[in-house]
């Protein structure tokens, strides 16, 4: 699963991106009235645009179709707007956390933080769901719902312990 | 000739003026700020052709423009885009104020307007246009370049710079005693800070009760609720400009995208009228005599705005490419500095502040998109 970063830009609307594989920063920026615009930056220059097209509305589903996927953003969109004051994020496991090589329950994530643990992705697969006993590896990617704050905690939790 | 015709066929040769000016900005990919000015100052005192019959309509046309420049400035961000603007830009909107405000505070100072009407001076050359600034964005396609975030939240800002310092400056503008203007001072400082307050938490609830699903009601609504409010800070001494400007911050939402979509033309419009206006009331023979000043302030405060770009985008780690796209983006200032240099005129500052206004925002609104083009094109990897 790669990580969305989300930018606000104010007058203008929101940002979102990612990084490729191979450096790449590609996004979209969503337009207040409604346009998208999905840009390109070369690795070696990952400050300037290399090539962005303009999208209206109906043409951005379209391409989002296309490329087999549902917006991701829209998605999370619509889960924030259901539940107010809810956040995800994706934190990523350092190989030096206290929790590396330890369960869930052992971090008592839930108890300390109010924050749930959905899924767990290692390497590209998703573990959703997992119980307390799930053992947390290095390198592991915990998606994470809950409030800001508890999620704050939650970052402390597997930096700190 | 009848009265009627008259005004018409005055009005109307402005209005095609200003359209065909428009057209030769968008034709270059300039600002047609500084060709509206162009036109006020042919059209007035001493110049080509001096309009009479419709001066008092274009005289209430220019005072709506001023308010529905300043509603929409409100509008553009969100309470919470302010807010948070002020505490994440802070230090590189600081520095932008001390960098660019001094040198035509000092300006002011040398050329003898005082230590209070120079305070017009420093926002003349402060504040970067924020109209020109958004329309070079999208024009140069810089909007998801890694530095814009940087030169967006310079602008949010000089916006709520702008919430404070309008205050004074329209405090200052009316005049009146010390006590007088320093209690309008308090007092529009701490309207600001309660809508500011009220439209983050309340904003959304509030805008939603107003909004209809008619356009009609909206556009009459919003200008009639910003009319009254306008008018109603002008009489407790608190410039009209303030007062609309409080408008538009405390709309937000969904009302605030309709407000603005259904504003824009109405702005487009007076705002042309109030360019206009400011170049009519300038005499054009001054401008020789102050020209030095301009160039001198218009070299100086490019600089200025290059560096306070420069290193914003520095301090957020971007290259640099980057770097000078955002000093190069924010160096074209434009119609808020026309609104304070207006001020300023209408206080009585000093003759000369209107015509060096004038010709500094002429200079500036001109090159600034084309310094931005010319970096944008140097700086393709």
């Amino acid at each position: 699963m790669v990580r969305i970063e989300e930018t606000q830009l104010p007058g203008v609307g929101v940002r979102y991106e990612f990084l490729t594989e191979d450096g790449e920063r590609v996004g979209v920026v969503h337009h207040r009235g409604g346009r998208r615009e999905v840009f390109i930056c070369r690795a070696d220059e990952p400050d300037t645009v290399a090539l962005s097209l303009e999208l209206s509305d109906d043409e951005a589903h379209t391409f989002g179709e296309m490329m087999g996927v549902a917006t991701v953003a829209e998605r999370l969109g619509d889960l924030q707007q259901s539940v107010e004051g809810l956040a995800i994020d994706w934190l990523g496991v350092d190989p030096d956390s206290p929790y590396a090589g330890r369960t869930i329950g052992d971090a008592r994530i839930r108890t300390r933080t109010g924050v749930s643990v959905v899924a767990v992705i290692r390497d590209t697969a998703p573990f959703p769901a997992p119980g307390p006993e799930f053992e947390i590896e290095a390198d592991d990617t915990l998606v994470v719902v809950g409030t800001p704050k508890g999620i704050a905690g939650v970052t402390g939790i597997l930096t700190v312990g | 000739m009848d009265h009627t015709a008259l005004l018409f066929l005055e009005l109307g040769s402005v209005i095609v003026v200003l359209a065909v000016m428009a057209r030769v900005a968008l034709r270059f990919g300039l600002s047609p700020i500084p060709f509206y000015l162009l036109g006020g100052l042919a059209f007035g005192i001493g110049g080509v052709i001096p309009l009479v019959t419709s001066e008092e309509f274009i005289n209430t046309g220019a005072e709506i423009g001023v308010i529905l420049l300043l509603v929409m400035l409100g509008l553009e961000y969100s309470a919470d885009e302010l807010l948070g603007g002020m505490r994440t830009s802070a230090k590189a909107g600081l520095l932008d104020l001390a960098l660019n405000f001094t040198p035509g505070y000092a300006g002011g100072l040398l050329l003898g307007f005082g230590a209070i009407g120079s305070l017009f001076m420093g926002g003349v050359t402060y504040i970067s246009s924020s109209g020109v600034v958004a329309k070079l964005l999208g024009d140069l396609g810089w909007t998801a370049n890694r530095e814009t975030p940087v030169v967006l939240s310079i602008l949010v800002f000089e916006d709520l710079a702008m919430a404070v310092f309008l205050p004074i400056l329209g405090a200052v503008a009316v005049g009146g005693t010390i006590l007088a203007a320093t209690s309008s001072i308090v007092a529009a400082l701490a309207a600001v800070a309660t809508i500011l307050i009220v439209a983050s938490r309340h904003g959304d609830r509030l805008s939603r009760m107003a909004l209809s699903s008619s356009d009609e009601v909206n556009l009459l609504t919003v200008l009639g609720i910003t009319l009254l409010v306008a008018g109603a800070a002008e009489q407790i001494h608190v410039s009209a400009a303030v007062g609309a400007f409080l408008v538009g911050i405390g709309v937000s939402g969904e009302a605030a995208h309709r407000a603005r979509g259904l504003l824009s033309p109405l702005r487009d419009l007076f705002a042309a009228v109030f360019f206009v206006f400011f170049g009519l009331s300038i005499d054009p023979r001054r401008l020789p005599s102050v020209a030095l000043v301009i160039l001198a302030l218009a070299a100086i405060t490019t600089a200025t705005k290059l560096a306070s770009g420069w290193w914003a985008a520095r301090d957020a780690g971007i290259g640099p490419r980057g770097r000078r796209r955002a000093g190069a983006a924010l160096v074209a200032r434009g119609e808020f500095s026309i609104v304070i240099a207006g001020l300023g005129v209408s206080a009585g500052v000093s003759d000369d502040l209107g015509a060096i206004a004038a010709g500094y925002i002429l200079v500036m609104a001109t090159t600034g998109p084309i310094l931005a083009r010319v970096v944008g094109r140097s700086s393709v990897p």
